[in-house]
């Protein structure tokens, strides 16, 4: 076996990310995939290339994109004898997806390759309720004129009706907006510092765009040239006058404002070995150092949904003998301004580590001007899949424009109580 | 792209053709347009002129391997392809004689979108005044067989340096050819220089980078596709809110999307790093991107003065201070810049427009006449575009489009891709001598003429 070596990530593309039911209400999640890959393509040059791989998925799937990700390639400037597959990991793909083709391109199995992510909640599929859907297989399978009335007979009208999929914990019933609120209470966080969080968000989000950042990050789609629920003019009266949506009663904390909205959109990251980057004219803005996942039982009430992050992170900085505190920058993914606050506060606690992670001290606190510092989740955005490659791809190039050997700390909670991170160095 | 043009549809077809002809309407016709393969020019070129024609002497042998039949006189029966008159010899008005002798007869002669090149030498190069009246006298013959041709056919003249004759076959080729459609009524100057014809006739642009501003769309689209189409590798540049059909384009010739805005203060810098980076350095630089903001200039406020200025003007010369520099455009690079029929005839409602676009001229004027650009075989010339069916123009109304359509002598509208061809030609490493020159893809226009 050969022995490993480093990934590089090389660059992104997104596209801007729009609302539920904005302006790519129409576009299907291969659509904007497609649209994805072709400005990655364009910027990098790599029309008629034959890239490694291309490995992304989607949350929200139709039935029909059994092979998503393929079709997109082949819907692209990508040389059509380019591989591809789908993953899935909840809102974890587009990191895991990452993970994946920087472990394939270390150990020698591929030179190049597209991690990327696209989620639509306005093109969702619409589900039939189970019972209509078992009556509606009996009437296909039905071979005579006789068994076919036979099935059909036994429709009722009361089986009508559709289902559209919710960010909804299947065990539990739950919104991630509740399961969320359970934990914001436990950890004490307040309105106040949700309220801030999401409101530096929108203003580094609204800076970068203005510094021109995102000008080799985004490739407008369908008119939008900028995250659509951007408000660059956010105030702090304006975030606190917003109704709760979330928890109940006078101590319920979370908003429209501090969550993240239902969201389309799309991502892709090119990553590649640095003699292909080399032999392509591009240059490596960071190397993947390492991934981590984990999940936690949220079934129990032992544990909140969207903290497995906080389990991950110690982890992978234990195997690679780092603190919490050698990093230049981090990025953690704005589910809701209270999963980032909860899970700096879990870091924090001398008890959660002691007896959640087993360490004899606390990870302790990050500086905060290092945290999410072109805008997050909040401001941007969450295509659910998507979320993964936007972060690399701008984490990337900022520890690029921070200088050789700046670490980046990458932190994405996941629905069913899984957590995805990972770390990036800069080349 | 947009290419209806109905009504020179309607005139091609049996009625149209009878209803054109009895009503004296114009009557254009489809343009001979290069495609790779095809010949150079449909039918034997006429070559003769004045003397011992020096210039048809050291261009003969360059002109037959580029695929053109050159006869002495018109053959029985055949239709020309081309005439190639040569009056370097001239020395006074009366030898002008030997142009109407060689030319009036073969007029006649010529087959659909026939060319016409006059050769004569520079006005201010001649020894008496004698001369530089008949060597001026060139452009007023080419000016009016260009208005009295038919059927597609233009007249162009090109002027030649004593003893560097044979720099002038890229020109002559390009005219002759179907890449020169829509040129027509224009005067080309050759400076010194080497006989130079590329390698690859098919590719010209072989091996070389080329980065197009204004890329996105429109006439910009079509320079990126005509200098990939010649072998040039495209970094296609437009602002980030064009990106997306910004990247089918650079998909499309297989080049590099590059979103900036190029009167970003590191504009030059961005486009200087990325062609190094990705392709190795930079050798043509096309200067496309312009915006309009038409008003009255009684009604022109500061916002809509500036940001065309800016864009227009400002950028270039800003960008070339990085991409003009020592380190900048590799030795033998060509500089293209887009002016504007605005620029040379003005137009109501675009002072700030031609503003702009008169500077690009007076740019050309000036980097032509840098020794150090010179030096380093640097190139720098400008297209003028007339009326050119693009998405802009078909906004026009119905009314103003028909009559600046026809205000030619091809009685048409020209394409993007007739921009783009004359773009690609002082892109091509065969004009190393053609430098300074404003070359108007207009058909002729009668504006400004």
């Amino acid at each position: 076996m050969p022995t490993t070596r480093r990934a590089a990530v090389l660059g992104g593309n997104r596209i801007p990310f729009a609302r539920q039911f904005g302006p790519y209400a129409e576009a299907s999640n291969q659509d904007m995939l497609t649209a994805t890959l072709e400005g990655l393509v364009a910027r990098h040059g790599l029309a008629g290339e034959r890239v490694g791989e291309v490995v992304a998925g989607a949350v929200i799937k139709h039935s029909r994109d059994f092979n998503l990700t393929r079709e997109a390639v082949l819907g692209s400037s990508l040389a059509p004898d380019t591989p591809a597959y789908d993953i899935q990991q909840a809102c974890g793909t587009g990191l895991e997806a990452t993970i994946l083709v920087a472990n394939k391109i270390a150990l020698g199995q591929a030179e190049s390759a597209i991690a990327g992510g696209v989620d639509s909640a306005s093109d969702a599929p619409i589900v039939v309720p189970e019972r209509l859907r078992r009556k509606l297989l009996r009437l296909s399978r039905a071979k005579t004129p006789a068994d076919r009335a036979r099935a059909a007979i036994t429709l009722r009208p009361t089986d009508l009706g559709i289902q559209v999929p919710a960010a909804t914990e299947p065990r539990t019933g739950m919104s991630m907006g509740q399961h969320m609120a359970i934990t914001a209470a436990r950890w004490g966080v307040t309105r106040e510092a949700q309220d801030e969080l999401a409101l530096a968000s929108h203003q580094h989000l609204a800076a970068a765009y203005e510094r021109g950042f995102f000008d080799d990050l985004v490739t407008p789609y369908l008119g939008l040239t900028r995250d659509q629920n951007l408000r660059p003019d956010t105030t702090l009266e304006k975030l606190g006058s917003l109704r709760t949506a979330f928890g109940s009663g006078p101590d319920a904390t979370m908003t429209a404002g501090n969550s993240t909205p239902l969201s389309d959109g799309a991502s892709a990251v090119l990553l590649g070995s640095q003699e292909w980057a080399a032999a392509h004219g591009l240059t490596p803005l960071a190397w993947f150092v390492d991934g981590e996942t984990a999940a936690v039982d949220h079934l129990g009430g032992e544990e909140g949904l969207l903290m497995a992050p906080a389990y991950a992170v110690p982890r992978m900085l234990a195997r690679q003998g780092l603190t919490l505190q050698d990093f230049d920058l981090y990025e953690i993914h704005e589910a809701f301004a209270a999963t980032v606050l909860s899970t700096l506060a879990a870091w924090e606690s001398p008890e959660f580590c002691r007896e959640r992670l087993g360490l004899e001290a606390p990870l302790g606190s990050i500086d905060r001007s290092r945290l999410n510092v072109n805008g997050s989740s909040l401001a941007a955005g969450h295509p659910f899949a998507a979320t993964g490659g936007r972060i690399v791809a701008s984490l990337a190039k900022q520890l690029h424009e921070k200088g050789s050997g700046a670490r980046g700390l990458i932190s994405i909670c996941a629905a069913g109580g899984q957590g995805v991170v990972a770390i990036l160095e800069a080349a | 792209m947009p290419r209806s043009d109905g009504y020179t549809s309607f005139v091609n077809s049996g009625l149209g053709r009878r209803l054109a002809s009895s009503l004296g309407l114009p009557q254009p016709v489809p343009l001979r347009r290069y495609s790779p393969g095809a010949p150079l020019v449909e039918g034997p070129v006429l070559v003769g002129g004045h003397d011992d024609t020096p210039a048809v002497g050291a261009l003969r042998d360059g002109l037959a391997a580029a695929g053109a039949e050159l006869v002495d006189t018109v053959p029985d029966g055949a239709r020309l392809g081309g005439v190639v008159v040569d009056l370097t010899a001239a020395r006074a008005p009366e030898d002008l004689e030997s142009l109407r002798a060689t030319l009036g007869p073969a007029l006649k002669r010529l087959g659909r979108c026939a060319r016409v090149v006059v050769v004569g030498r520079h006005p201010e190069a001649a020894a008496t005044v004698a001369q530089r009246a008949a060597r001026r006298a060139l452009e007023g013959i080419t000016r009016s067989v260009g208005k009295e041709l038919r059927a597609g056919a233009t007249a162009n003249l090109v002027l030649v340096t004593e003893g560097s004759e044979a720099a002038a076959l890229g020109t002559v080729t390009f005219l002759l050819s179907g890449r020169s459609a829509y040129v027509d009524g224009q005067v080309f100057r050759v400076g010194e220089g080497e006989a130079a014809a590329p390698a690859d006739a098919e590719r010209p642009l072989a091996g070389k980078v080329a980065v197009v501003t204004g890329a996105a769309r429109g006439i910009g689209a079509d320079i990126a596709r005509t200098l990939h189409r010649d072998g040039a590798t495209v970094v296609c540049v437009d602002v980030p809110a064009a990106g997306a059909s910004l990247a089918t384009v650079a998909n499309g010739v297989g080049g590099t999307a590059l979103q900036l805005d190029v009167t970003a203060a590191d504009a030059g810098a961005r486009i200087l790093e990325h062609a190094r980076t990705r392709h190795g350095g930079l050798d043509v630089v096309v200067h496309n991107a312009g915006i309009t903001r038409d008003k009255l200039l009684a009604n022109t406020d500061a916002d809509r003065w500036d940001s065309v200025v800016r864009v227009n003007l400002l950028s270039i010369l800003a960008m070339n201070e990085t991409l003009l520099a020592k380190d900048g455009v590799r030795e033998g690079g060509r500089v293209v810049l887009v002016s504007s029929i605005a620029g040379i005839a003005g137009n109501r409602g675009q002072a700030n427009y031609a503003a702009s676009k008169a500077g690009v001229i007076g740019l050309v004027d000036g980097y032509a006449d840098d020794r150090a650009l010179r030096r380093r075989g640097i190139t720098v010339n400008a297209v003028a575009p007339g009326f050119i069916e693009t998405e802009m123009t078909a906004r026009i109304p119905l009314g103003t489009r028909e009559v600046g359509r026809r205000l030619n002598s091809l009685a048409q509208g020209g394409l993007p891709v007739d921009v783009a061809e004359a773009i690609a030609f002082f892109a091509g490493d065969a004009q190393a001598a053609v430098s300074g020159n404003v070359v108007r893809v207009c058909g002729q226009s009668l504006l400004g003429a």
